[in-house]
Order: C-alpha cells, then sequence, then structure tokens
C-alpha cells in the first residue's frame, strides 16, 4: 500500500472531493506544485488552471478550478474553490462559448470595478478553453 | 341563525383554503429537504474557510499592512445592516422576528449615536421595516430564491456589500437572518461581517507560548504572502457568510412555511368539523319542525 494524502476540493455549495489520494498537482499562484504525504505546511493561492489528481502512478482525474485557496499539511491537501468540476463535463464548445461571452461582458463593462470582474472572467473563461483544448 | 345555504358555502370555502394550504404545505416540505441539504452542503466550506483564516489573521492583524476588511477602517461610526428576509410571506412570525431584531438593533445603535444604513435582501424584510425605517434603507435586493439559493445569487449580494465598503459607504457591517435549527425552531442570528471578527486565541498580543496554536501557525509557508492571500481570501470569506446567510434563511423560510402551513390546515380541518356539525344540526332541525307542522296539520283535521 502507497502512501496517502487526504485530498479535499470545497465549493461552497458543495464538498467536491474528499479521499486520500498518492499526489495532486496544483496550480498555485508562483507555479504548479505538486503535494505529495508528509508536504511542509503552506498556504497558497490558486490560479485558474486544471488540478490533477494522481492515484495508481497516473493521472486518475483532472479537475478545473476558477482560482481560490489551498492549505496543504502533513496529512492533507484541502482546496477551496468558488467553482470547479471535473474536466470531463465540459467540451471545447462550452468553453469557447464561455470565453466569447466574457470577453463581450468586459467590452461592456463600465465602472471600474465591473471592469475589474469582467477580466478576471475572461482570465478564467482562457485558463479553461486552454485546459480543454490542450 | 345562518341558513343551510350559507352554511354549505362556508364549509365549501373553508375546504378550498385548506386545499390551498395543504397543499403549499406539501410544497414547503419538499423545498425545505432540499434546502436543509444545500444548508448542511455549504458547512464544510465555511468550516475550512474559518480554520485557514484563523491561521492567518492572527499573524497579520494589528500589523500596519492589514487589510482594510479585516482591520477595519479605523473607524466604527458608520452601520449596515444586511437584513436577509424571504421574498415570500405565508411563513408565520419568519420575517417579523427578523423585522422586530432589526429595529432593536437600530435602536441600540442609534442610542449609541451611530449612523445606520439598511440594505435590504428579500422583499418581506423592506416592507417590514418600511414603516418606521423608510429612510434609513440603502436598497432592496430581491432576485434571488427561486428554487434554491444559488451561490451566484449569493455572489451579487456580497458584491455589492464589498462595493459600498469600497467606496467607503460604511466601517461596520451586520448581518441579520435567521438560522435555521429545525422545521419548527429559527433563530434570528447576528453576525459581523466586516471587519471580521478574529478570534481571541488567534491574537498574537497573548503571550505566545501559551498557544500551541502559535507555534503550528508559525510552520506554515505562504504563497505569494499571507497579506496577498488575505487580500483575495477575505472578499471570498464574505461571500461566503453571505451565501451561508442566505441559505440557512431560505431553509428557515421553507421550514416556518411548512409549520405555518401544517397549523392553518389544522385549523381549517376544525373549522369544516364545527361547521358540518352545526349544518347538520340546522337541518335536522328543519326537518323535526316541518314533521311537527305535518302531524299538528293532520291531527288539525
Amino acid at each position: 500500500m502507497t502512501e496517502t494524502t487526504e485530498f479535499e476540493l470545497v465549493s461552497p455549495a458543495r464538498l467536491l472531493m474528499s479521499e486520500p489520494v498518492e499526489m495532486v498537482v496544483v496550480p498555485g499562484v508562483e507555479g504548479d506544485f505538486g503535494v505529495l504525504p508528509r508536504h511542509a505546511p503552506m498556504l497558497s493561492t490558486v490560479r485558474p488552471g486544471v488540478i490533477d489528481v494522481y492515484k495508481g502512478g497516473q493521472v486518475e482525474q483532472r479537475l478545473f478550478i476558477a482560482g481560490g485557496f489551498a492549505e496543504v499539511t502533513e496529512e492533507r491537501c484541502t482546496i477551496l474553490a468558488e467553482e470547479a468540476f471535473p474536466l470531463t463535463e465540459v467540451s471545447a464548445d462550452d468553453a469557447r462559448a464561455r470565453l466569447d461571452a466574457a470577453r463581450e461582458d468586459l467590452e461592456e463593462a463600465e465602472t471600474d470595478m465591473a471592469k475589474g470582474r469582467a477580466a478576471q472572467a475572461v482570465v478564467v473563461a482562457e485558463a479553461l478553453s486552454r485546459a480543454v483544448g490542450g | 341563525m345562518a341558513s343551510l345555504k350559507d352554511l354549505r358555502n362556508r364549509i365549501s370555502s373553508v375546504k378550498s383554503t385548506r386545499k390551498i394550504t395543504s397543499a403549499m404545505k406539501m410544497v414547503a416540505a419538499s423545498r425545505l429537504r432540499k434546502a436543509q441539504e444545500a444548508a448542511e452542503n455549504s458547512r464544510p466550506f465555511a468550516e475550512r474557510m474559518d480554520r485557514m483564516l484563523g491561521t492567518l489573521a492572527g499573524s497579520v492583524v494589528g500589523t500596519p499592512g492589514a487589510p482594510r476588511l479585516l482591520a477595519g477602517t479605523g473607524d466604527d461610526r458608520r452601520h449596515l445592516i444586511v437584513v436577509v428576509s424571504s421574498n415570500r410571506g405565508l411563513c408565520g412570525g419568519l420575517n417579523s422576528a427578523t423585522a422586530r431584531n432589526t429595529r432593536a438593533l437600530i435602536r441600540e445603535l442609534q442610542a449609541d449615536g451611530k449612523e445606520v444604513a439598511l440594505l435590504c435582501v428579500g422583499r418581506k424584510g423592506r416592507d417590514a421595516l418600511k414603516r418606521d425605517h423608510a429612510s434609513l434603507i440603502s436598497d432592496t435586493l430581491e432576485d434571488f430564491g427561486r428554487h434554491v439559493i444559488t451561490y451566484a445569487e449569493a455572489e451579487v449580494v456580497a458584491q455589492r456589500v464589498l462595493d459600498m465598503f469600497e467606496a467607503g459607504d460604511f466601517d461596520v457591517c451586520t448581518l441579520v437572518y435567521n438560522r435555521f435549527r429545525s422545521a419548527i425552531s429559527q433563530i434570528v442570528t447576528r453576525q459581523q461581517l466586516i471587519p471580521f471578527p478574529v478570534p481571541e486565541t488567534a491574537n498574537e498580543n497573548q503571550p505566545l507560548d501559551a498557544t500551541g496554536d502559535a507555534a503550528q501557525r508559525a510552520l506554515y509557508e505562504f504563497e505569494p504572502s499571507e497579506e496577498g492571500i488575505l487580500d483575495d481570501l477575505l472578499p471570498l470569506n464574505v461571500k461566503t457568510q453571505v451565501f451561508r446567510a442566505m441559505t440557512e434563511n431560505y431553509a428557515s423560510e421553507q421550514g416556518a412555511r411548512m409549520t405555518a402551513m401544517d397549523n392553518a390546515s389544522r385549523n381549517a380541518s376544525d373549522m369544516i368539523d364545527d361547521l358540518t356539525l352545526q349544518y347538520n344540526r340546522t337541518r335536522q332541525a328543519m326537518i323535526t319542525k316541518e314533521l311537527i307542522e305535518i302531524i299538528s296539520g293532520a291531527e288539525a283535521l
């Protein structure tokens, strides 16, 4: 039996995942990082991207995350995400539609704050279409 | 004495009322199950959020660079009260309890010489507060909760609060909502949203050797930095808290409605029984009277 770490992915609406895994690769703001059992404790902001969940020596599941936070301790890795779903649930068309909609919103945004939010949505949509396409 | 026809009409109208209330009860019961599930599902996130914030907040609070959502504006004169209520009525004393609590809070704050503004989430809360405090209500948001509260709906509300804070409209923000305990018990709850109330144990002013918590915190690495994470985490926390308040309140609403409608259906049943008894008595009395008339008529011959 290989050593495992407890991986939890939580969104405000529900607990998406909670199971022991061998490794997770998380897209941190300062670069992707892999979390293995007995990782040093850390807190990190997560940028929009893909989380790879490793089990049995290979990628078992790929999840898209629209940004959030990761808390890593020696025995677990908790990720708080505002939005997250398995990559298999979206098609390339969905991603493109979302990107177009987000770009449109950005053009229509008037106030600075609305612009900031729309720009963020575009970044998320871009990350998603990259994840789906490549 | 009411005529037979009147009684018949009343019985049938109470019967149709009962049909409506018992249908509403069923609907509320099925929504309650979903709402309760949603409220329970939102708990893990909030718990982990609290844990992370507890780890972070203690080490940053009191330092000059602390984010304003955590440290406050350095003032506590202007208060914003976010009143979470339901969009629809017929749910017992739920919204009036919220309104009563809010009024008490307004009085307390005003007695302390603070300025108060209200942000109403949900129509019924606004309706209840409009009479006494119309001038304080800055806005009402009511576009939510058609079936179940989604995170996106809560985000709109939270974003509104954050925008107002950024614009410097208030110093302290308090949420008032109904916490769901069971279908027959909902508790009006006040919760400070901004600035984030730092739990006492996470305060670094306390001696370090006393708290194992502080020792553990020192081991954490932060990417990019404590302040950087907090800048993102605090707004997310506001959203989460608003979301939680709204889901709890929604579950409370369904629970309260179910109980209220159950009572109403039962009262209607009692009323139908009484009216039916009265109807039968009147009917028999009439028959008896007619018989007496016939008999006495026959005897007279």
